[in-house]
Parts: C-alpha cells; structure tokens; sequence
C-alpha cells in the first residue's frame, strides 16, 4: 500500500475557563480545515466555547527538558516527537 | 547531574535489553532513564530510552489501539438493529468513542517514531494483534450488553493501572479513555438489568451471552504469569503495573457479585468463594483455544481483518483526494471557497485567536 | 472535557496516589460530568423532558402529528443508512464524523417521533418499530444506499442544505415567524447548528473530491448525476409543513443557489433536469404521483425496515 497519508496534525486547546492552550494530542488531516474539523470532533465533543488551535506537527520545535547538550543525540533538527520513523522488529517479544 | 549513582537494584545488561556497546556508551543516559522509572516519574517523547523500551512501547500502544478499532466491528454490527432508539442512540455513541480512543492511543505511538499508516499495514497483515475477545462473534442484542459489562469490566481492570504507564502520552490518553470506558461499561450493564427484568426470551438471550463470553473475557489478561518470561522486565520498567493473574482474580472477583445481581450463572463449576484466600476460586481456562484464536483460528479473525482492510483500500481514492485538493488550495490561495457558517453558531473557536 | 495535561505525576486526575488498591470501580461511582464522557453531549434523558407539551390553540393537531412524523422519519431513515457506514469510512477521523452525523439526526428523529407521538399517543419507539411500510412519511432520497463516499457526501450535501433550510424557517429564522407549535420550533433550533455542522462537512468534501483527482472528480460527478434528480421530491408542496410553519419554508431557489455555490467550488457540473441518469423504475415524482410523504417508497425500504424493527418485533412484549 503506498498511497500517502494525511500529515499528522498537533492539536492544542483551551477550555472556557483556561487561561492557555494545553497539548491534547495529535490526528491525521489533509489541510488545516480539516484538521480544525477533527480536532473539534475527536478532541472537544463540540463542546461550544473551546479554543482550537492545530499545527502541523513538522512545524513544532520543541527542547527536551533532559537535553544537557543543546546538541543531543541522535537528533539534529528538534522535532517534537521521535524524529526518524521507527520501524519495530518483528520479533519484540509480547507482554 | 547523574554521576555515578549506585543502582539501589541489581540489574544486568540482558535485563535492560541493551547491548554492551549501547550501555558503555549512554550509560548516563539509562542511569537517567532507570532514575525516572524508579521515581515513578514519567518518560516523555523526547527523551532518550532503550531501544527495547520503545519498541516494546509502541507494539503495546498500538495493540491496544487496534483493539479499539477492531472492536467497533462487533458492536457496531447491532446498531442498525438496536431495539430501541435509545439503545441505538447509546450504541452509536459508544463505537463512536472507541473510534476516539483508537485514534488517541495511535496518537501516543505516533510519538515514539512510529507512522499510523504502517501500524494499520501491521494489522491488516497481521504483524501485530488486537485483542483476541474481538474474534467472537456477536449473536444476540444480549452481546451488546454483555461486551459492555465483562469486556469492558475486563478493559478497565488492565487500564486503570496504565494510567500510571511510565510513557506519558499513553498514561494520559489512557486516563481519558477509562473515564469514557466506565461510562460504557455501566450501560451494558444497565441493558442487562433490564433484560433480565423482561421476558423470558431476554432472559435466555443474556443467559446464553454469558456462557459464550466469560472465558474468552478471562483470556483477556492474557497468559498466566508462568507461561508470561516477559513480565517481569515490562513491570520493571511501569510498561506493567500489575501481573497477569493478578489483573484477571481482581477481575472475578468483582463480576462474580455482580452476576449474582443479575440473576446470571457464570459457566464455571468450580467457582466458589475461598476464604482463606479471601478471592473466588475458577476454573482452568483453555489456554489451547486462547493460543488457537489468538494465532488467527477465532471464529471471526478473517472477517474483523478484511473488514479493516477494505475500508482501508476502498478510502484510497478519497484520501488522494483530500491531498491533491490540499496541494492545489493551501493558504496561498485565498480564492478557495468556503462556505461560511451562521454567525449563531461558535463554529470552531479557533479561527480568531492568535495569541 | 477535562484537561489531561494538568493531571499530576502518577495519580490519574486527582485520585489519591496509590497503588494496588486502585479499585477501577471508583470511577464508576464518581459522580463526573457525566454529559463530558459522552459523545457530543448526546442526552439520554426522555428528549422533550421539561417542555409542556399541550399543542397550543389554534394549531392543527393532526398536521402538526403528520408534519413531525415526516421530518422525524426521514432522519431515522437517513440516519440508518447512515450508520451502516460505521467502520467503512476511508479514514478513522471520518468514522467521528459520521457518527457524530448519525447521531444528531436519530436525536432529531427522536424528539419529533416523541411529538408525534404524544399527538397520536404512541411512543417513538412505537412508531419507529411497529409501523408498516406505507405508515412512514420520509422522503425517498433518505432511503437511497449510498454506494461510495462521493454518493455519500453528495447526498449529504443535498439532504442537509434543504432540511437545514426547513429547520431555519420553523425555527423563526426565515422569512415568516417559525412553527406555530413551540416545541417543533424548538426542537429545530437545536437542529439548525448541527445541519449548518452537516452541511458545511459535506460541503468540504464534495469540494475537495470533485476538485480532487481526475478519479475523485468523476466519482463526484456520477454521485450527482444519480442523486439530483431525486432531491426533485423535496420540493414536492407538503401542505402539512406549511399549515405547521405558516410563514413559509425555504424555496427551490435558495436550495439552488447554495448547492451551486458548493459546485462551483467543486467544478461539478449540475444536472440540467431529470433524464436518463435516473435509475430505472425510480422516477423522480411528479406532481400529483404519490411519493415517500405518502408512504410510497422505494424497493430499498423493506429491507431498511426489516433491518431496523427486527429485534424488537422479534420480542414485542419487551423492554429495553
């Protein structure tokens, strides 16, 4: 199967009574539309009054509060998630 | 700093799962990590674990995840026949939220460096598993009913824990997903209170939905701990709180009285109350039949994978779609047309606030 | 919805931190907001609880019954079909939105079942099992099977836009002063955000598909082809809907003029008028011809029925 997939979406909220927007999550989208869409759906229940805000998750920059070296291994750029596709052998064992 | 700190616990290379060469060279790093599990503290996306840790992370987060979307299939089958409208309404909202919590959970793997579109390959292939309970087959109303209080009775009692999962993401999606699960749970229960209250044909219909789905939930918590060698090192690292058999006794232990509330009989002639043990003694389950479903010989394994996989391959097109459409019209294209909302309506919050 | 990241370390969301005497049933006795944990604050309270009920003077109760019956089946209807879409969608984020689509429609065909119903003193579960085929007043593009996502999204389109329309007028936001009996105006205020939530999904995806690929495009323009000429019948004059909103219901040309907007953005090109794209035997209706409001349906429908009443007839006695 090689058809691509939507990019992953980060999405951030604010309630009705919070004072900044907090990471819930992440979900795939074709465009910001969309992603505003589901992240109303999946993230809010359309609660009315909630802040949304989605970012495509290749645009966050993010340190890591254990990083001692601003040039930490193995990473160069500083993606917020795990920076290189990680492909799991077979053979992990099961719980 | 972490210079040096004695650990206050023998450990040894094979049980951290790295090799030689990784330790000598980050054992700074592991020092840190094997701080902040013994802290009970939690590991988060960016900081620096064993590979074995992730790998073994990802594969339970995104079974899980499978699992959730697997097991909208056996449920959602009854929607469109639910007896009620109010039964219909809760139904759909149920495999609704199990959609949620599969995405949520996929979310959490996302974060270890694994892609969701390679752990949906992984399960239509069946590289990696989702809950063996899914491969039964729904029969009756009665099934609804009964997968809300054992299988997801079952569910919370292996998920509570793991709401204090050393990984941070999946701790935090999973204490989302218990609060919306115990909600489930309660209204399959409720169902069957009020079956068993009915006519005798409801009565039957629940009756023979517990014969048919007690063991398979017992099999739920997997293995028993002597036939699990791999328990240990996940509990050493919080991927487990609690072992096997402890999970599935504690699970007995509450349905039995609740069983007896119903009016049900559980299919075990050797469950009795121990009191020297202070738990309900069971019966063997049959672990030949567990191994036997769980390697793809369940009545329903074809039919729940091929159903995920042609929703899969039938959406290619309309997602190509979604991606061509978003290539020609990002922001730099203001012409895009958009049909406005009806300004009663809080459409989505986000539009004006930057900052 | 509770703010996950304010949890502290290692005590699920303000619950004493212990270990194994966690008892996983505690969250089951917390008395949460419970209307947070479901979805889409869906209640599952009697729908019309706290709202009186008498039918005011002057409004005529039997139309009144037969108007509501007739929004309210053809969102049990549509919404059926609708959810045999669940765990088909071609991706996991649409399956929350289609269920978020299905469920707001049984919710609406719950509240005007229950008005009918109090009319007519039967309950919307008696109306929505025990009813025979020509006893359903929905209009027969509800019943249609929608053989991919663009028929799918296209009827969507086509069904939201006009009834979303209807709901406007009867809650008074149209040109007259809404449904002369509150409840039905209420019951379509509620109802007018979440078309408008419709609507604007499908609008979304009809764009995008048929401005797509050169397959999405085709695909798109086929689903309109075969489902056009059907929304013929929604335009159908329906005395009961204009004795229940006497100040008028939205018109073929508003309806029109949205869809072509939507079209447009999409580049697909609107039937001109009724033709051979019509699948045999389901001619749009004509005027004077009986059609879904008069309990003609589609071959479609006995299955749809069978489908949805047979658990419950299976056992008429029960409860559920």
């Amino acid at each position: 199967m090689a058809d691509p997939s939507w990019p992953l979406y980060e999405v951030f909220l604010r309630g009705k009574r919070g004072l900044n927007h907090v990471h819930v999550g992440s979900l795939h989208a074709a465009d910001p539309e969309m992603a505003l869409r589901h992240a109303r759906d999946l993230y809010t229940r359309r609660n009315e009054g909630v802040s949304i805000w989605v970012v495509r998750a290749s645009d966050v920059t993010a340190s890591s509060p254990d990083e001692k070296d601003p040039f930490f291994k193995p990473s160069g750029d500083k993606v917020y998630r795990h920076p290189t596709f990680y492909d799991i052998p077979d053979d992990v064992p099961h719980m | 700093m972490h210079t040096g700190r004695t650990k206050d616990r023998m450990t040894t290379s094979a049980d951290t799962g790295a090799t030689g060469q990784e330790r000598a060279g980050d054992q700074e790093r592991m020092d840190h990590f094997e701080d902040t599990i013994a802290r009970m503290s939690r590991v988060e996306p960016r900081d620096w674990m064993p590979d074995r840790y992730r790998a073994t992370m990802i594969r339970q987060i995104a079974q899980h995840a499978h699992s959730e979307i697997i097991g909208m299939q056996p449920e959602g089958d009854w929607i469109t026949r639910a007896p009620s409208l109010r039964r219909k309404a809760i139904l759909l909202a149920k495999v609704q939220d199990e959609a949620g919590h599969g995405m949520y959970l996929y979310s959490a793997a996302e974060t270890l460096g694994a892609d969701r579109a390679d752990l949906t390959e992984k399960l239509i292939t069946a590289r990696q598993k989702y809950s063996s309970i899914f491969n039964y087959p729904t029969l009756s109303y009665a099934d609804v009913g009964v997968i809300g209080w054992l299988v997801d009775g079952a569910a919370i009692c292996n998920q509570v824990p793991l709401c204090r999962s050393s990984y941070g993401p999946y701790a935090r999606a999973m204490i989302r997903i218990c609060k919306e699960e115990s909600f489930h749970q309660r209204q399959g229960y409720e169902l069957l209170l009020t079956m068993m209250r009915g006519t005798q044909a409801q009565r039957d219909l629940v009756q023979d939905a517990v014969n048919r789905f007690w063991w398979p939930t017992l099999m739920m918590f997997g293995p028993p701990d002597a036939a699990s060698p791999n328990t240990a090192q996940s509990m050493h690292w919080g991927i487990k709180r609690h072992t096997n058999d402890e999970l599935r006794q504690r699970f007995v232990d509450m349905a039995v009285p609740q069983a007896d509330k119903l009016g049900v009989t559980l299919p075990d002639a050797d469950l009795r109350w121990n009191g020297g043990r202070g738990h309900y003694d069971f019966g063997q389950v049959d672990w030949r039949e567990f191994q036997a479903v769980l390697s793809g010989g369940g009545p329903c394994n074809t039919q729940r994978l091929a159903r995920r996989q042609a929703a899969h391959e039938a959406g290619g097109w309309v997602r190509e779609a979604a991606l061509a459409h978003a290539a020609k019209h990002d922001k730099d294209h203001p012409e895009r047309m958009r049909l406005t909302v009806p300004a009663n309506q809080n459409a989505n919050g986000g539009e004006a606030n930057h900052g | 919805m509770s703010d996950p990241g304010s949890a502290p370390d290692g005590a699920p969301d303000g619950a004493p931190d212990r270990d194994f005497d966690d008892n996983p049933y505690d969250l089951l006795a917390r008395d949460d907001d419970a209307a947070h944990r479901w979805a889409f604050g869906t209640g599952f309270t009697d729908p019309l609880d706290g709202i009186d009920r008498s039918v005011p003077d002057g409004v005529d109760q039997g139309q009144l019954a037969r108007c509501c019956l007739a929004l309210g089946d053809d969102a049990l209807i549509y919404s059926h079909r609708l959810q045999q879409w669940v765990t088909r969608m071609p991706e996991l984020e649409e399956e929350t939105a289609l269920a978020n689509v299905a469920l707001d429609l049984l919710g609406q065909a719950r509240m005007l079942l229950s008005r009918a119903g109090g009319i007519v003193g039967r309950s919307e579960d008696q109306l929505a099992f025990f009813r025979a085929e020509p006893e359903f007043r929905n209009v027969r593009l509800a019943e249609h099977a929608d053989r991919d996502f663009a028929e799918l999204t296209v009827r969507l389109l086509l069904l939201s836009t006009w009834r979303l329309a209807l709901f406007e007028s009867l809650a008074g936001r149209g040109p007259g002063a809404g449904a002369a009996d509150p409840v039905l105006a209420a019951i379509a205020a509620k109802g007018v955000n979440e078309l408008a939530y419709h609507r604007d999904y499908a609008a979304g995806w009809v764009v995008r598909l048929g401005d797509g690929t050169a397959l999405s495009h085709a695909k798109a323009q086929a689903a309109l082809d075969i489902l056009w000429p059907q929304a013929v019948e929604l335009f159908r004059p329906d005395p009961d809907a204009l004795a229940a909103c006497p100040g008028g219901i939205g018109d073929r040309a508003a309806f029109d003029a949205i869809v072509d907007t939507v079209l447009a953005a999409a580049g697909l090109d609107r039937p001109a008028a009724p033709g051979p794209a019509c699948p045999p035997g389901r001619p749009p209706a004509a005027v004077g011809e009986r059609a879904g409001r008069d309990g003609a349906h589609t071959a479609a429908m006995a299955g749809i029925l069978a489908e949805l009443q047979s658990v419950a007839r299976a056992d008429p006695g029960a409860t559920w």
